[in-house]
């Protein structure tokens, strides 16, 4: 009797072929992406500038760290547009500092410092906060007092207890790792540690949603360990929001080292970062203006291409706008 | 309503013990010693005596408590004697500087308000600036005055204030030579032109606080206003007859402030926070440069007391927006 039934497939199940060629996921991100332009200029910007402080050193050879004592105060070679009377050299393009200093060895070195700072504490934040977010959304239990701890975390002030700890703790720190990565541990760790709390609430929020979704249900019901279930199922599910913190974290990280350098608390003076060059250049900023404008404008530059790439990410990874 | 008021208040006494807790231990691991300075030709047990003399004599716990003790119970005391004329607390220990040797509430009383003059001028005309941007950006959404808004919330959010400070004082203090680099907090207004004086003394590191505020509040006034702009009852208002502008600014406007007045109050915080910075960079010496210029010299219950008002800051300014949430929007029901 059923067999003889033959019913007409609509239209679409006609198809012996899909009409369009299946897209992976990561096409299509990439695709949203691409119609950002701002989000695209930034990309590019980072990249730019982070192979410039990585590669720069090898093709500009010439040491920061080197004194010129004769060649000092140099102006940037565009000066002469302007001034002809300016003390320019073709082979001191951004010019010198006072103690005779190249500045484009030096803004290479410390963009290398700022940048390096900026991605290893973010990488920190973002590994507590993804920690701590995945294990109180995950396990009821650590929920209650994982999340009022970060809410006490929330209601530190921040920058005073930043500025406390790397003033009090700079000397046993540079005695222990040396100057230069005693230093750079301080800095990178209060950093890290004073930015989770964000990332730690999304992921928290995620987390929750997703643990109640059938096929978290699925893997349960045949024996997944709850550290299976989340490195295989649960993280990958959420990193979306994971990145998009990591671009606000990248910029957070990036300011707030030029900001505890421009105060006076970050690496040893002789250690060029941006913020560095910038605090130690405002003295004479009315002689010299370039030295506050290069690397505030590098700095300023960076943080916005990282503002911008996270922009650019949040809708490219989100389903929701994706395609519109 | 009030019993989630009391409630918040009651929870957020063991918050900010914890926060004083946390200060205080950060403080006290720390190696700096307040010795470190004296010659050595002192003997040891002149030393020891100027230890105590100090206030460390004592156990860290107890002095915790002593600490305690006298910000919550003395020098509230000490205000209201000055208020009031009366003298309880006459012979009690209050909280010393150990810089100046004085009471570190008087210097803070004396720093207040320079700070308050310039992050509150701040506020007040980032928030003025931040609502109409972003009202009609969102009127115009991706017109091109949308664009540039965005373009410059974005740049707000990424230029830092130790940048726009020096770049602003490049330009127009000595470029142009319209306002002062400097802010001169010994500067009394008395008649027209001392006021001109302080309005332009004042003008620049307000402008640099105030770009942080406007790119944050605008950007939340747009997203906020979008929301409402599609919901049904503006259609309703529309459909009524009422005139756009009673639409937009009554209707559409009231509904979107609730979550921008929020947000307003918590970012009060943080702009106590970035003027230690922009303090730093007009020379304005409010209670960021105090923290700061004790922070360098170990002076350890300056750096608590202040600290801990921050932290107080925050506290306070959490449950208003809780409250003024809650206040605001009928919607929400906390009990």
């Amino acid at each position: 009797m059923t067999d003889t039934l033959q019913i007409d497939p609509i239209e679409a199940l006609k198809d012996k072929e899909p009409s369009k060629p299946p897209r992976s996921q990561w096409r299509d991100v990439w695709d949203q992406f691409r119609k950002h332009k701002g989000a695209l200029f930034g990309g590019g910007f980072l990249l730019f500038i982070t192979l410039f402080v990585i590669i720069g050193p090898y093709i500009w050879t010439l040491d920061a760290q080197k004194l010129d004592i004769r060649n000092k105060d140099m102006r940037p070679i565009y000066t002469w547009l302007w001034d002809g009377s300016a003390k320019i050299a073709w082979n001191r393009p951004l010019g010198t500092d006072n103690l005779g200093r190249d500045m484009l060895a030096n803004m290479i070195k410390g963009g290398r410092t700022s940048l390096a700072v900026g991605w290893a504490a973010m990488v920190l934040a973002l590994f507590l906060g993804t920690l701590i977010g995945v294990l109180s959304g995950y396990f009821k239990r650590l929920d209650g007092i994982l999340m009022r701890f970060t809410d006490l975390v929330l209601s530190l002030p921040l920058l005073p207890l930043l500025l406390v700890a790397v003033t009090l703790f700079r000397q046993p720190l540079r005695a222990a790792f040396g100057p230069e990565e005693g230093m750079f541990i301080l800095i990178v760790g209060v950093i890290g540690i004073t930015s989770w709390m964000q990332t730690a609430r999304i992921v928290r929020g995620e987390v929750l949603a997703l643990k109640e979704r059938e096929f978290i249900l699925a893997a349960r019901s045949i024996g997944t360990t709850p550290g299976k279930i989340i490195t295989r199922h649960l993280l990958p599910n959420i990193m979306s929001p994971i990145m998009v913190s990591a671009t606000l974290g990248l910029a957070t990280a990036i300011i707030t080292e030029s900001a505890l350098s421009f105060l006076g608390v970050g690496f040893p003076s002789d250690f060029p970062t941006w913020g560095k060059m910038l605090a130690d250049s405002v003295p004479r900023m009315t002689e010299y203006p370039e030295r506050v404008l290069l690397p505030g404008i590098a700095i300023s530059l960076t943080v916005l291409s990282v503002n911008y790439l996270g922009d650019g990410l949040r809708d490219a990874l989100d389903p929701r706008v994706r395609g519109r | 309503m009030l019993t989630f008021t009391i409630r918040r208040l009651i929870l957020s006494v063991p918050t900010l013990l914890f926060i004083a807790l946390v200060i205080f231990l950060l403080l006290e691991l720390a190696p700096g010693d307040p010795m470190a300075q004296v010659p050595l030709t002192v003997p040891p047990e002149v030393k020891e005596k100027m230890r105590e003399a100090l206030g460390l004599g004592q156990p860290a716990h107890i002095r915790f408590f002593k600490w305690l003790y006298q910000f919550f119970v003395v020098e509230p005391m000490v205000f209201w004697d000055w208020m009031w004329g009366t003298t309880y607390t006459e012979g009690m220990q209050r909280v010393i500087s150990w810089q100046t040797r004085s009471p570190v509430m008087d210097i803070v009383v004396q720093r207040m308000p320079q700070t308050l003059w310039v992050v509150g001028m701040a506020y007040i005309v980032g928030i003025l600036i931040a609502l109409p941007i972003g009202i009609y950006s969102a009127y115009r959404q991706y017109s091109v005055f949308d664009q540039a808004g965005t373009f410059v919330s974005m740049i707000g959010f990424s230029i830092p204030p130790f940048f726009t400070g020096p770049l602003l004082i490049v330009l127009f203090s000595v470029q142009l030579g319209w306002f002062p680099s400097i802010y001169d907090t010994t500067h009394v207004v008395t008649d027209w032109a001392s006021f001109k004086v302080q309005f332009m003394q004042m003008i620049m590191p307000v402008m640099v606080l105030a770009l942080q505020t406007t790119a944050q509040i605008s950007r939340y006034m747009r997203a906020s206003m979008l929301e409402n702009l599609n919901e049904d009852y503006v259609r309703t208002a529309r459909a009524k007859g009422l005139s756009e502008a009673v639409v937009v600014m009554v209707h559409v406007l009231r509904n979107s402030m609730i979550p921008v007045v929020t947000v307003i109050a918590l970012g009060m915080p943080a702009i106590f926070g970035g003027a230690i910075i922009t303090e730093n960079v007009f020379k304005v010496n409010g209670i960021g440069q105090l923290l700061l210029t004790a922070l360098f010299a170990n002076d350890i219950p300056m750096v608590l007391t202040l600290t801990f008002i921050f932290a107080i800051l925050i506290v306070v300014f959490n449950l208003i927006a809780d409250i003024l949430y809650g206040v605001l929007d009928p919607r929400i029901r906390y009990d």
